[in-house]
């Protein structure tokens, strides 16, 4: 069998798919958290494959995904710290607690 | 003197007060800080505008129809469909009210020199009474009825101002703004007038509306309300019934105000009023039976609550009221000439009479007559001023109050019988009063003044509050021999002329002056017989009427109607009270209501807001899906 575009494709929806529920339904911030980054490598993963299948001479793809990575490295420190923070003053990270942006 | 008045120089009659007026706000008071050339000031505005008036006078004499046509210039124009022009009239009216005007209020600025010596408010004093006279003689001047009204109102507010001088004083705040509120009330019907006629002609213009009354382009009941409208704008100014209630009231102000208030301004405004605008009434008899009726009423009703005061200037102020009924019945039963010339008189000897009641106050600290007594021999030039003035307003043969008296009763005799019995008793009251205050005042022994100068004997005035005094006293012998040969109601539209000794004698051989001049001695002879020689004890005289004297002491309740029935419960918590509950429930109820129904609505919405960021998520996904399965199906 050969492995096509789709199939690329098809996994990154998966991936994008389970990183997105997570943020959505999980508790804890930190696992919130990872699931943002799952959901940033699905789509690494369909920058590279267009890239290789559409115009593999170039490597447009590729950049954008070294830059996502770093994007993600930085996104993941602040995160983390304002995860930090937040359990220095409430003893815990549960998400569904933190809602004073409300009326 | 030979030549006519240049037309500028007319202007000035009215400007030179008004100019005085600015000069003292805005220089001599705030600047230069010298109370006397305030004084000064006023004093020759005034004389000039005298000496000015004096010389119109004659040039209108010497005038071809006795008129004098002033050029008018535009004053405004509205989408060119109103067109409102500035001018004066100066016909033998305004001219006569141009001499009382400004010889009554000459005497009353060099008077108050010495009444007003060490007033604090000495400038403002005399800033008003300039103001107060530079309206008065716009108002004669005039042909427009809207400037007519806008002077009109500026007499109002400068007595407003003039009553209310000592506003320190809580009654004098409250008179000054009764006399306000009340003559209010009858301007309401001046302007309701004023716009009926100009819907009605198109034309503010006095002269014009004339014309077309006479021609009978306007009549029937148009004519007769726009003739009630304008009398009862001067039956708040002239202090008739039922409006009268402020003018006794108006005595709070300083004594030569009241001088100036009664005798030639703000009363003599109604008066003229109905004068300069009489083709209107002439042409419907209703609106002159009413102004002849509310007139004879006024005279008698006023007299007899001048009969038992206390105060001397109240019994002056109720004796205004009631000679302004006999001008209104004069206008109201003979026309102009007979209502301005009692007017003219009036003002002389009424002037006088509230000068010497202030020359009184200013010897005795009081103007309550129980405490003053014996002052013939202490004030003897106030005495003969005031014995005078008292004779003249009584109309005794030959002065001036005789003359004027005499022709309102004559024409009443001839038209309205009833009215000339009023009038009749009202001769007879008038002189009753007038010998109750000269013998109360003069007549036996002194009474103590205030009590805190009851060591101190009272003196005569200064010179300076004398010699007007004088003045007044020649002009309330003698103004009245202007109309002896029928002259002065000539020129005023009215009777036939003959020789001076005739007419001057002459009119002792007709029964009606012999008649009311046995009712005007039978009234001093009574006064007299009680205040003087006590014959009759004025105890026992009040026991005896005792319900009628409490009636008209109590001025027949009219205050308390109007204040206590009228004002507190009808209006205020009557009318006012429903408008109020109108206000605070219906108005405030809707804008309250629809701030509440949005408050609810909010709170029942953001209830939507949980502050759950991962419900926001799920919401923003669920979009997101929407809006990318529509475009799948109908993209």
């Amino acid at each position: 069998m050969e492995v096509g575009l789709e199939h690329y494709l098809i996994l990154s929806t998966v991936l994008f798919s389970i990183g997105l529920y997570g943020a959505l339904s999980k508790r804890s911030a930190v696992v919130i958290l990872m699931s943002i980054e799952i959901m940033l490598a699905a789509v690494t993963v369909t920058m590279v494959a267009f890239s290789r299948y559409i115009v593999p001479t170039e490597l447009t793809g590729q950049i954008f995904t070294i830059f996502i990575i770093v994007v993600a490295a930085a996104e993941a420190a602040v995160g983390l710290a304002i995860i930090i923070a937040i359990y220095r003053r409430r003893e815990n990270i549960d998400a569904s607690k933190i809602d004073l942006l409300k009326w | 003197m030979d030549m006519p008045i240049p037309n500028i120089l007319i202007w000035f009659i009215f400007l030179l007060p008004l100019a005085s007026f600015v000069l003292i706000s805005f220089f001599t008071k705030p600047i230069l800080k010298k109370p006397r050339l305030s004084g000064y000031l006023t004093i020759g505005a005034v004389a000039g505008s005298l000496t000015l008036s004096i010389w119109t006078l004659i040039s209108i004499l010497r005038a071809e129809g006795h008129e004098l046509v002033i050029p008018d210039f535009n004053w405004l124009t509205i989408n060119g469909v109103i067109n409102i022009q500035v001018g004066l009239v100066m016909d033998t009216l305004t001219a006569v009210m141009l001499i009382v005007v400004t010889t009554v209020s000459l005497m009353v600025q060099i008077y108050s020199q010495g009444y007003m010596h060490s007033d604090p408010g000495y400038h403002r004093y005399y800033a008003f009474m300039s103001l107060f006279t530079a309206s008065m003689l716009g108002l004669v001047m005039v042909n427009n009825l809207l400037l007519m009204y806008v002077f009109w109102e500026l007499v109002g507010l400068c007595s407003y101002l003039l009553i209310g001088f000592w506003f320190h004083k809580p009654e004098a705040a409250k008179a000054a703004k009764k006399a306000f509120i009340v003559t209010r009330i009858g301007d309401f019907g001046f302007l309701a007038a004023i716009l009926l006629l100009f819907s009605q002609t198109g034309t503010l213009d006095i002269a014009q509306i004339h014309s077309l009354a006479l021609t009978g382009a306007i009549g029937g009941t148009i004519l007769m309300w726009a003739a009630i409208g304008i009398f009862l704008g001067a039956v708040g100014k002239s202090a008739q019934f039922p409006l009268h209630v402020w003018l006794p009231d108006a005595m709070e102000g300083p004594t030569p105000v009241s001088a100036l208030i009664h005798a030639a301004t703000m009363v003599a405004a109604g008066v003229f009023l109905v004068a300069r605008m009489f083709p209107i009434f002439e042409h419907s008899p209703d609106a002159l039976l009413i102004v002849a009726t509310i007139g004879g009423f006024t005279a008698i009703f006023a007299a007899s609550m001048g009969l038992v005061m206390n105060d001397i200037k109240r019994v002056l102020a109720y004796s205004t009221v009631s000679q302004l009924g006999y001008m209104m019945l004069g206008l109201g039963t003979g026309g102009v000439a007979i209502g301005i010339i009692h007017l003219f008189n009036h003002a002389f000897f009424k002037a006088l009479l509230f000068l010497g009641a202030g020359s009184i106050n200013h010897a005795t600290g009081t103007f309550d007559m129980r405490r003053m007594g014996g002052l013939r021999k202490v004030m003897p030039w106030t005495y003969f001023t005031f014995l005078i003035a008292s004779l003249s307003i009584s109309g005794i043969w030959p002065l001036a109050g005789f003359w004027s008296k005499d022709e309102i009763l004559v024409s009443t005799f001839d038209s309205q019988p009833v009215l000339f019995y009023l009038a009749m008793a009202t001769v007879f009251m008038t002189a009753f009063y007038m010998f109750r205050v000269v013998f109360l005042t003069f007549g036996g022994k002194y009474r103590g003044g205030t009590s805190s100068q009851t060591d101190t004997r009272p003196h005569e005035s200064p010179m300076v509050m004398i010699i007007p005094m004088v003045i007044l006293s020649v002009l309330a012998i003698c103004s009245g021999w202007f109309n002896v040969t029928g002259d002065f109601g000539h020129l005023l539209g009215h009777g036939a002329e003959h020789g001076f000794i005739e007419g001057f004698f002459g009119i002792l051989t007709h029964p009606l002056p012999w008649i009311s001049l046995i009712m005007a001695f039978a009234g001093i002879l009574l006064a007299y017989a009680i205040y003087s020689k006590n014959w009759i004890s004025a105890t026992k005289v009040r026991k005896f009427f005792s319900p009628i004297h409490t009636m008209f002491f109590r001025k027949y309740w009219m205050d308390e109607l109007y204040e206590d029935i009228i004002g507190e419960k009808i209006l205020n918590k009557g009318i006012f009270a429903r408008l109020k509950l109108f206000d605070s429930k219906l108005v405030d109820g809707a804008v309250n209501g629809v701030a509440e129904a949005v408050m609810t609505m909010g709170r029942a919405i953001r209830q939507v807001q949980t502050g759950q960021l991962q419900l926001y998520g799920i919401f923003i996904i669920l979009g997101v899906l929407a809006i990318a399965i529509g475009l799948i199906l109908w993209g």
